[in-house]
């Protein structure tokens, strides 16, 4: 293919990427509440979000899980990271396939599996019922899978001399982790935090199978609105999340670029 | 190992690990338990054990054969196998697109940026697009040209799933790229090859860990998609996915459900296990 033509397909795939969100971003300033024609600008759709009081409680929603979730798979991840990367053990292998099960599975599949064990788990121990609860659980076990990924591929980088050496030092393992490891891969940890943060506020499908009535979170209402029908309201909900993407991205941009 | 390092092990592994067991392997056995058990009357699940939700699944009824459920499963392959090439017809030149260019980080952004923004939003633009009234029809108005019918129908679902997974190939298929020897062409040419045979020999193969990787990554979510079917399709573009959600939902014939769920588990899980086999711990990595 020759340049020229490498260069034009290459806009038109862009344009492709980026005019339907454009799209949205345009609307959502529309004064118009009906149509596509433009009507002339308006912030109406966004105060209208700021006394939206239900809205609000699903944000809240959506953070709790995400703030617990991303906690639980850092830790729980970051630690399994170390150990496969450390140690050769019989059922390594099992391991590493079992992590990539959530990676691949089609959404659904999770979903209704996790449902399945949540439904079977509540008729033998009474108490357990879905909630905020269930979600957090289902979405750390994603989560958990890709910041052990992200975690050991920033750990196979490293230089083995170096921890080494903290040991002819006589390093205990807990502080040779701290002083040397941490240090050296604390941006890949934060990086695969921020990659599990982001994948817990967009999830819709799992969360849609493992919440219950009370635990709405915003794509679950999105998902619902959609489905009544387009309105500049979800014009502007929406632009608000690219925002938070684009700023999310950029954060990670930042933070994966010291090394 | 000594003592000291059994423990260690112990501490990094055990959490992830028993993790892993309870909310992966547990539920998928679940499942398969699940599709050999039947629907009772309130809508749980009861025994003896049976083969009837895989024989209802081939379409093997009291009625005779009816493989209703063989043809959804048949379009969800036909979403998969056509979206996978409108998204490798789109993304492969444009990851040389992105290597050959000056502005890499700004491209690899641009790529990256709706791969991120929430995808029920990515849908929902195709919508506001395709409706009666949208985007696209004011824009053939405006041309005089004939408005078009296009939510909801199978075309959207089509174009919004290419849409959703073009980023997923383009990311792993731009690693590769990035790290092609293009000595190996210039000798490709010495050698009196020309462009296509250049092309073909001595640059594709170096692509294919990423193209792979990236076709995975876009085949089995839109194997396994109901939420493009449901929303742009309007209700009447029914893919396995959609059959799974309806069993688990509205239907609620988790049995049956469950058995859809484990065809659809084992294809994915068998296609996996190949990768696995043949693209090792180094290939398996191109998939995160």
């Amino acid at each position: 293919m020759s340049r020229r033509l490498l260069s034009l397909h290459g806009l038109a795939v862009l344009l492709f990427l980026y005019l339907p969100i454009a799209v949205i971003v345009v609307l959502s300033f529309n004064s118009s509440k009906y149509g596509v024609a433009w009507h002339g600008f308006t912030l109406d759709w966004y105060v209208r979000l700021l006394s939206h009081s239900r809205l609000h409680g699903y944000v809240a929603n959506s953070l709790i899980v995400a703030f617990s979730s991303t906690a639980i798979a850092t830790v729980v991840g970051t630690l399994l990271a170390l150990g496969l990367s450390r140690y050769r053990f019989g059922g390594r292998g099992a391991v590493l396939f079992l992590l990539y099960v959530p990676v691949v599975i089609p959404d659904v599949v999770m979903g209704v599996s996790l449902l399945l064990l949540f439904a079977w788990a509540q008729n033998y121990l009474r108490g357990l019922h879905l909630g905020l609860g269930t979600v957090i659980i289902a979405h750390a076990t994603f989560q958990i899978a890709y910041v052990t990924l992200v975690v050991k591929s920033r750990l196979a980088g490293l230089d083995p001399s170096l921890e080494e050496a903290a040991a002819d030092l006589g390093a205990t393992s807990w502080r040779r982790f701290w002083a040397v490891t941490f240090p050296l891969v604390w941006p890949g940890i934060a990086a695969a935090a921020l990659l599990a943060f982001t994948l817990s506020l967009d999830d819709f499908v799992i969360t849609f199978f493992t919440a219950g009535p009370g635990a709405t979170t915003l794509p679950i209402y999105i998902y619902s609105s959609v489905k009544r029908g387009v309105t500049p309201e979800i014009h502007a909900v929406s632009t608000l999340m690219i925002a938070v993407t684009t700023l999310a991205l950029i954060g990670v941009q930042r933070i994966s670029r010291r090394r | 190992m000594s003592r000291a390092s059994w423990k260690r092990l112990l501490a990094t592994v055990f959490p992830g690990t028993a993790w892993l067991l309870l909310f992966t392997l547990l539920p998928t056995l679940l499942i398969l338990y699940a599709s050999f058990l039947q629907r009772d009357p309130h809508g749980w699940l009861s025994g003896p054990l049976t083969l009837a939700n895989y024989a209802r699944f081939l379409g093997l009824g009291p009625d005779g054969f009816d493989p209703l459920y063989l043809r959804i499963l048949g379009r969800s392959f036909l979403l998969g196998a056509v979206t996978t090439f409108f998204v490798v017809l789109l993304g492969y030149p444009f990851a040389f697109f992105i290597a050959r260019s000056r502005h890499k980080n700004l491209l690899l952004l641009l790529v990256v940026l709706p791969f991120w923004t929430n995808f029920l939003i990515r849908v929902y633009a195709w919508i506001v697009i395709f409706q009666r009234k949208g985007v696209l029809n004011a824009l053939l108005d405006n041309l005089g040209l004939q408005p078009l019918h296009l939510y909801p129908s199978w075309t959207a679902v089509y174009v919004g799933a290419v849409y959703t997974y073009l980023p997923f190939l383009i990311l792993p298929l731009y690693a590769s790229v990035e790290k092609i020897d293009w000595t190996l062409l210039e000798a490709a040419y010495d050698l009196g090859a020309g462009r296509v045979r250049g092309f073909w020999h001595a640059v594709f193969p170096q692509t294919l860990p990423g193209l792979v990787a990236g076709v995975l990554l876009v085949f089995i979510p839109a194997l396994g998609t109901f939420v493009i079917s449901d929303l742009l399709g309007g209700g009447k573009a029914i893919l396995i996915g959609n059959v799974i959600q309806q069993q688990f939902g509205g239907s609620r014939d988790w049995a049956f459900g469950s058995a859809a769920t484990f065809v659809l588990m084992a294809i994915v899980l068998g296609g996996l296990w190949l990768y696995a086999r043949r693209a090792g711990e180094r290939g398996m990595e191109e998939l995160v």
